[in-house]
């Protein structure tokens, strides 16, 4: 079974983030670039799974700049089989539409049974990759899941809605993506980290997935304006005297807020 | 058939399991009377959909188009989507506008993917220029603006919830019943389904007008009822930094920050929270934001409007003493 985990680079949030304000695209110097950490968390449920499921061969797929290959080494030493990396000046700035394109045309070309992604992404906070990519791959998909049990043709999962809580079950080929509610990847030991120099890392551009990204026929997104917001400023600071809830209340009472 | 306006504005609504308007419609009826004519399409089980779109008429709704359709409760996502894609055929909006929710991304990203539609996902609001709709976005935990729009066509807009105050003035919408033929699209299929009960009558975290998050200075499970308490006195959500959901002091849908939820309340108040940057950029948009912390240097104070250094285990009893004293 070939399952297929999306994975990205994306700045550390622990760190300082940066818009290019002239270009409006993000500034990838201004701090260290991780492996997103819900992606992490994807891979690690392909690896928890693949125990269970015969001739499991588990591919990272990614769309981010030559830079971020070393990021991406990771998932191989956590135990990825191998890598397609799309990597092509050309989508730098891609759009959501661009990149499910690209995405989803790299997937059907490594050949998938599933496809598993992370719900929400630190950085765009989307959440819409998946189901674009369900879309155009013609294949069911399965959000937002808390719990997945995978077997040879089926994935079932428990599923949180905005109303509830659901079970879902789908064939497959299918695409799911799963929530924080999963364990945090698991560290790369060692034996991994030797493993990974020798595992395959396939690198592909637009042109080679038949993509043109500067095609003017299908519609983009483009921004038109990024603008810093100015800092929060600190307001007032005391230090509790005995009365500290009482000058809190006050504050509040004459701002409206209580 | 009913002949929609130039400036159509096509909305998205959803509908609960017991056939009302989910809260986010409000909002999204409001911000689209700003920039056209809102055009809703209500999607509901059948027997549901007349009451749903007499309420999107009351939300400011000027046509609604209905579907009523039986496999919304067995199949995940596609039959939504296979209704906007008719309703979008007939109606050439300027722009559809979806909550974004996790059903709501699902159909925008669905939607956009089929139609090729230009896609922005959770805006903060919507906007018109001399060339179209275009999106207001706040994004890397607030720390920027952006707008984008469409090179042509119309823009799938996801619109935050809670993000928008505007509201559309009650009117009688013209209703059309919307005759959508399956797809076909390969779905997951619902097997079973619980709704969610109100476990309390504490607003949701998301969209919230108040929040009072604790954080890891709370010590421990039992002492985080003292966020609750609170909350409950001022009509807030409770919500918590991810030290404390770590800790186990209260469950991961708490989680407020980068990873977790964004939140842009009138009102945060933050007990015992450090207030990491990874924190920060979950709730820095907040209208006013008030700490209670003994560490002097916390980094929450950096963008508090009213900070307290001191034990919030004396600060917040006396608080809720005075605030409930006042109130009478």
């Amino acid at each position: 079974m070939k399952i297929i985990v999306l994975m990205k680079e994306v700045p550390d949030t622990y760190g300082e983030r940066k818009l290019n304000l002239e270009t409006g695209l993000a500034e990838r110097g201004a701090g260290e670039a991780v492996l997103d950490e819900i992606n992490e968390r994807a891979l690690e449920v392909a690896l928890s799974q693949a125990g269970e499921i015969s001739d499991a061969e588990i591919i990272v797929v990614s769309m981010a700049p030559e830079s971020a290959a070393t990021t991406l080494r990771k998932a191989l030493a956590m135990g990825a089989s191998r890598l397609v990396h799309i990597a092509d000046e050309k989508l730098v700035g891609a759009d959501l539409g661009l990149t499910a394109e690209v995405l989803a045309a790299a997937i059907k070309r490594t050949g998938f049974d599933l496809i598993i992604a992370g719900n929400l992404s630190t950085d765009g906070s989307g959440g819409v990759l998946p189901a674009m990519i369900a879309e155009l791959l013609e294949v069911p998909y399965a959000s937002a899941l808390t719990s997945v049990e995978v077997t040879a043709d089926r994935i079932t999962g428990s599923r949180e809605s905005d109303t509830g809580t659901m079970r879902v079950a789908a064939p497959l080929p299918a695409v799911i993506s799963v929530t924080e509610r999963f364990p945090a990847g698991r560290f790369p030991n060692f034996k991994g980290i030797m493993a990974a120099k020798k595992k395959p890392v396939e690198s592909l551009t637009a042109a080679d997935l038949d993509v043109d990204p500067e095609s003017l026929d299908t519609p983009r997104s483009i921004m038109l304006a990024v603008a810093e917001r100015p800092a929060r400023t600190a307001g007032t600071k005391i230090v509790d005297e005995g009365d500290g809830g009482e000058k809190l209340a006050e504050f509040l009472i004459s701002n409206r807020l209580a | 058939m009913t002949t929609f306006p130039e400036d159509s504005i096509l909305v998205l609504l959803g509908t609960t399991p017991s056939g009302e308007l989910t809260k986010s419609a409000a909002g999204l009826l409001g911000a689209a009377v700003g920039v056209g004519t809102p055009v809703a399409l209500v999607v509901a089980l059948p027997g549901q959909g007349a009451e749903a779109a007499s309420e999107a008429g009351s939300l400011g709704a000027k046509h609604v188009l209905m579907a009523e359709m039986e496999e919304l409760s067995s199949a995940l996502g596609v039959p939504v989507v296979d209704a906007l894609t008719v309703a979008a055929d007939q109606v050439q909006p300027d722009a559809i506008l979806i909550t974004n929710s996790l059903d709501g991304r699902d159909a925008a990203g669905r939607f956009a993917a089929r139609k090729r539609c230009a896609l922005a996902v959770d805006a903060i609001g919507v906007g018109r220029d001399e060339e179209g709709v275009l999106a207001h976005h706040s994004v890397y935990g607030g720390a920027y603006n952006v707008d984008c729009a469409p090179t042509f066509g119309p823009l799938v807009i996801t619109v935050r919830e809670g993000s928008i105050d505007a509201r559309a003035e009650a009117v009688t919408p013209t209703v059309d019943v919307l005759d959508v033929k399956p797809s076909g699209a390969a779905a997951a299929i619902v097997e079973s389904f619980e709704e969610q009960t109100a476990a309390s009558t504490r607003p949701e975290l998301r969209g919230a007008a108040k929040v009072v998050a604790g954080g890891r200075g709370l010590s421990s499970q039992e002492q985080f009822a003292l966020v609750e308490e609170l909350a409950d006195v001022l009509g807030a959500a409770v919500g918590a930094s991810r030290a404390a959901v770590d800790a186990g002091y209260v469950p991961n849908s708490y989680q407020i920050g980068q990873t977790g939820v964004s939140v842009s309340p009138q009102l945060y108040v933050a007990l015992g929270i450090s207030g990491a940057i990874q924190h920060r950029a979950g709730m820095q948009t907040a209208k006013t934001i008030v700490a209670i912390n003994k560490d002097p240097d916390a980094a929450i104070f950096d963008v508090a409007d009213f900070g307290v250094v001191g034990d919030l285990f004396e600060v917040v009893p006396q608080l809720i003493k005075s605030l409930s004293a006042r109130k009478g």
